[in-house]
């Protein structure tokens, strides 16, 4: 059971930080109606997954040492990312795996980390939530969402609290985008044959709208459905949940539409 | 077999751009992955049987120098010989002796990818033997003098009409009107011409899915029966196996066995799994007269106790490739060596080394399905993770990419810096992006912009914001 | 010796030396014990559902059945089903004790030989040391009696399966060997080779479409002797 009114960190992330602040707004608006007390810890900056990921252990180690200074302390700490969520919950500690001070309070940490849907679901128990959307929708699974933290009902069970949503889904929601992160662009062709595959399966399911739970997946699938003139909008589910998709555009389109 | 790994962004760019090969590639993918969707379902243990598997292997590479002599012991118990051997050359040349001193001169192959490792037809072909693959799938690779793309089912890359042209170029001497239209008459005319090949055959060569520990024997597992004519037929059969395919007993080859088939084709069994253990006994009827096991090592034992250990509980199913995005996209060519897909991205390294194979590990966007579906439990994202480290220590990874990503670790580990920077950023970008909401080319960014548009921000960084909503509050 | 170097190597990578004296009889007592591990419940079954889960799990992958009351239909059965397939009325048989106790003499257009396969042939009869329900698997230990090439070289594979000798796990056969297999094999209970068979031969190697009878038997035909009081339906 959590604490009755819970602290909780928002691990904003670095790419809704720089390119869609309004998902983080978005986090804090469902995460208040879930019953907690939000703080936005001031030091953060990323998670460190481009060290993580490149090899680059050092520097990831390094960042990770900044994140479990600015993130103790907290009941929960909530990321609106399966990705980063889970480079904190999984894959965090093992940088500290040869270091008996702080590989404790890496796992400490990671067992306080979750990602923001399935945080609301299964620890908060959220049943209601304050967005209202009429149409189509469909969901793309990010793959750490699925694969490293199991997330694929808890975005679905909240969806359907939306009156007037339909959820369409896609024929393949468990293959990859090809975002990947420095992936897309130190193999770019690949990876763009991979979006196209996905903005295909996108575009055959009839929705007008596509929602993931992170940032990276979204700012590839609607980057690739502006270059194909898609119709097609893109937004993270937290905008929708929360009620937001009034106050800022689609991903990639611009305020005149 | 020439490595043409280092050319990966290369081969997938042809790969891509090959709409034949693409065709086979769709149809193959959804092949496979419902097949191994769906017989994985029909078997309530099979998660278990996963976790079993791995704790199986795990026992067995820790203890491998023992179960590894008392395989062999068993071998010649039963009258078979044992040949270890530390390398491919090592491996090429006990093949070729053996197959010398019975005067061979045609040898018929069963599939298997070890064989590709140590390039062996090429060796027996130098010496004036000939080497016939009798698996269909490598049949018709030998015929257009191509390396298998795929692990389990080696021409996964050829169409229909591949198949009729090869066979039309190659079976001369055929009535002009023999059809090739239909894969029955394909196949029948294989079957024809090699059920020739393995009555000729003096010597027949075939891997090992398992070796048995207990019993010394060597087990092969297909569909076709091309394994069994190769190995029943000639007067000496050799299996090659690599030390890791080792396992204790036959309990723990059937733990293995009831995930294999599931995991690779969809079946909940293969056609003929087929024990050998030594060569023909008094009073059989039929059988090789010498069977000679050659036992290689080529740089796994150096796996042992170290970080990609794992990647020796592989079993070669081809689960991995079959559910890999990134395999699926350009197939198994353009990874450049014997194994592609994530396993061959983990494996490749090892064995000719990162500064060849370093692209392989590369090209993963860590989606994890590789890793969800292999029987074995094999963490492939952190092995190829691994390589990636070894990459960076050993200053592999481009230059530009190590500069970048000193440049961005400098400025993150420094908040303040990073919030003027991501401000900075984010308003210059925003402000540049506002009439369209997106960017269709922009300076540094063609590897993003070259297939698909950057979205704009929206303008403010969520610190900045968040800030003002903060002040706001308090007044 | 490459033997030695392969193992030192081993074991240095595994930073011990030769396992002690204790740990090597644990391992010894393991390979003595051989346990199981996990047995699918799909298996535990009554015999007659056994018999059913085998016949069933053979249908799925294209062998066919023919259930017989006794040893003296198999003439009739052979005949009926060569005449079905168009096949002709030619089969090598197994030197098997079971095989030479069938009545032949009620079919005397049929020609047999004994032995092992040559190329020539077409119709082979065997028969199975056992039958798996789990996957409708036949088990073939090689013996004078059970020549390999019977399974292999023939268009079609009839083979005779008494339903007392049908378990359900792969494990349950394995037993049956090792109990009943020494007789072969002074060394073991493992004969030259044991073939698993499900099915006939085939390859889905072009364009992933199954085509039947790739270098084996292109049919697989099982007579069900049904000998096992407990296993009838």
């Amino acid at each position: 059971m959590p604490p009755s009114r819970p602290r909780v960190a928002l691990f904003v992330t670095c790419l809704v930080d720089l390119f869609r602040p309004t998902v983080g707004f978005a986090a804090i608006r469902l995460l208040e109606a879930a019953g907690c007390q939000v703080e936005v810890p001031r030091a953060q900056t990323c998670c460190g997954q481009p060290a993580y990921n490149s090899g680059d252990r050092e520097s990831a180690r390094e960042l990770a040492l900044g994140i479990l200074e600015s993130f103790a302390g907290y009941d929960y700490v909530v990321a609106p990312s399966g990705s980063c969520a889970g480079m904190l919950k999984v894959h965090l500690p093992t940088l500290f795996e040869q270091d008996p001070n702080l590989r404790p309070r890496a796992e400490a940490l990671a067992d306080r980390v979750y990602e923001l849907v399935s945080f609301l679901t299964d620890v908060m128990e959220l049943k209601t939530v304050p967005g209202r959307f009429q149409g189509t929708v469909t969901y793309h699974d990010s793959c750490s969402g699925l694969r490293e933290l199991k997330i694929k009902a808890q975005p679905r069970a909240l969806l359907a609290q939306i009156p007037g949503l339909t959820l369409q889904e896609l024929a393949e929601p468990e293959l990859c985008c090809g975002f990947g992160g420095t992936f897309c662009v130190k193999y770019p062709e690949i990876s763009t044959r991979m979006v196209a595959d996905k903005v295909k399966d996108i575009r055959e399911t009839g929705a007008s709208l596509v929602l993931a739970g992170d940032l990276g997946c979204l700012l590839n699938i609607a980057g690739r459905l502006k270059r194909e003139a898609s119709p097609v909008t893109a937004r993270h589910v937290a905008e929708v949940l929360a009620g937001m998709d009034g106050q800022v555009p689609p991903i990639g389109e611009s305020r005149d539409g | 077999m020439l490595v043409t790994s280092p050319a990966f962004k290369e081969n997938a760019s042809h790969a891509l751009a090959d709409a034949a090969l693409q065709k086979a590639l769709a149809r193959a993918r959804t092949h496979f992955q419902r097949r191994r969707a769906d017989a994985a379902a029909g078997l309530p243990e099979f998660e278990d049987l996963r976790a079993r598997a791995r704790e199986i292997k795990d026992h067995t590479l820790a203890h491998l120098d023992f179960y590894l002599e008392r395989y062999a012991e068993n071998v010649e118990r039963a009258g078979g010989f044992v040949h270890w051997c530390r390398t491919a050359e090592d491996a090429r040349a006990a093949i070729l002796e053996i197959c010398e001193r019975a005067g061979a001169r045609t040898v018929t192959k069963g599939k298997s990818m070890l064989t590709e490792e140590i390039g062996l037809n090429e060796h027996l072909e130098r010496h004036g033997i000939t080497p016939v693959e009798t698996d269909l799938g490598e049949y018709i690779l030998q015929l257009r003098d191509e390396p298998p793309s795929h692990i389990i089912a080696p021409a996964y890359h050829l169409n229909l009409d591949d198949w009729e042209k090869s066979f039309r170029e190659h079976h001369t001497g055929l009535p002009p009107e023999r059809a090739f239209h239909e894969r029955r008459d394909i196949l029948t005319e294989a079957r024809k011409v090699l059920r020739e090949r393995f009555l000729a055959a003096d010597v027949g060569i075939t891997g090992a899915n398992f070796l048995i520990a207990e019993t010394g024997s060597s087990v092969i597992v297909t569909n076709e029966g091309n394994g069994d004519l190769t190995q029943t037929l000639p007067h000496v059969h050799i299996a090659l196996a690599s030390i890791e395919k080792v396992v204790p007993t036959l309990e723990d080859a059937f733990c293995l066995l009831r995930l294999l088939a599931r995991s690779a084709t969809g079946q909940d069994f293969s056609v003929y799994t087929t024990f050998s253990t030594g060569p023909r006994r008094p009073g059989d009827l039929d059988g090789p007269e010498e069977y000679h096991v050659v036992l290689l090592d080529n740089g796994r034992s150096a796996m042992l106790g170290g970080e990609f250990q794992p990647m020796l509980r592989c079993i070669r199913c081809a689960a991995c490739m079959n559910h890999c995005p990134v395999y699926g996209a350009v197939g198994g060519h353009a990874y450049g060596w014997v194994y592609p897909g994530p396993m061959g991205a983990v494996l490749t390294p090892s064995l000719v080394g990162v500064d060849q194979a370093g692209h392989l590990p590369n090209a993963s966007t860590f989606c994890g399905r590789c890793e969800a579906v292999c029987p074995m439990q094999i963490p492939l994202p952190q092995m190829m993770r691994h390589w990636r480290e070894r990459e960076f220590e050993r200053h592999l990874t481009p230059a530009t990419v190590r500069t970048g990503l000193g440049l961005w670790a400098y400025v993150a580990r420094r908040p303040t810096l990073y919030r003027w920077a991501t401000r900075a950023a984010a308003a210059t970008l925003g402000w540049l992006g506002r009439k369209r909401g997106r960017f269709a080319s922009l300076p540094f960014a063609g590897g993003w912009t070259g297939g698909r548009d950057l979205p704009a921000p929206e303008g403010e960084t969520f610190f900045a914001r968040y800030a003002k909503t903060q002040r706001q509050g308090k007044a | 010796m490459s033997r030695d170097i392969i193992l030192a190597g081993i074991r240095r990578h595994l930073r011990r030396g030769p396992l002690p004296p204790d740990q090597a009889a644990m391992l010894s007592a393991r390979l003595a014990e051989h346990p199981r591990h996990i047995i699918p419940k799909r298996v535990q079954l009554s015999r007659p559902e056994l018999v059913s889960l085998f016949v069933r799990n053979l249908e799925k992958e294209f062998g066919s059945v023919a259930r017989l009351a006794e040893l003296a239909a198999v003439p009739q059965a052979v005949a009926e089903y060569l005449a079905a397939q168009n096949l002709p009325n030619e089969l090598v048989i197994a030197p098997h004790p079971d095989l030479r106790q069938i009545p032949w003499a009620s079919h005397p257009l049929l020609k047999l030989r004994e032995g092992r396969a040559e190329p020539s042939d077409l119709v082979s009869l065997s028969s199975a040391f056992a039958g798996i329900a789990e996957t409708g698997t036949l088990m073939f230990p090689s013996a004078p009696e059970r020549p390999t090439t019977l399974n292999l070289l023939v268009e079609a594979a009839i083979v005779l399966l008494r339903t007392s000798r049908l378990v359900g796990p792969y494990e349950d056969a394995w037993d049956l060997l090792r109990a009943e297999g020494t007789r072969y094999n002074s060394s073991g209970f493992m004969p030259r080779n044991v073939m698993l068979i499900t099915g006939p031969s085939r390859s889905a190697d072009i364009e992933q479409t199954l085509e039947l009878g790739a270098h084996g038997p292109r049919r697989l035909h099982v007579l069900l002797l049904e000998d096992d009081p407990t296993a009838k339906g």
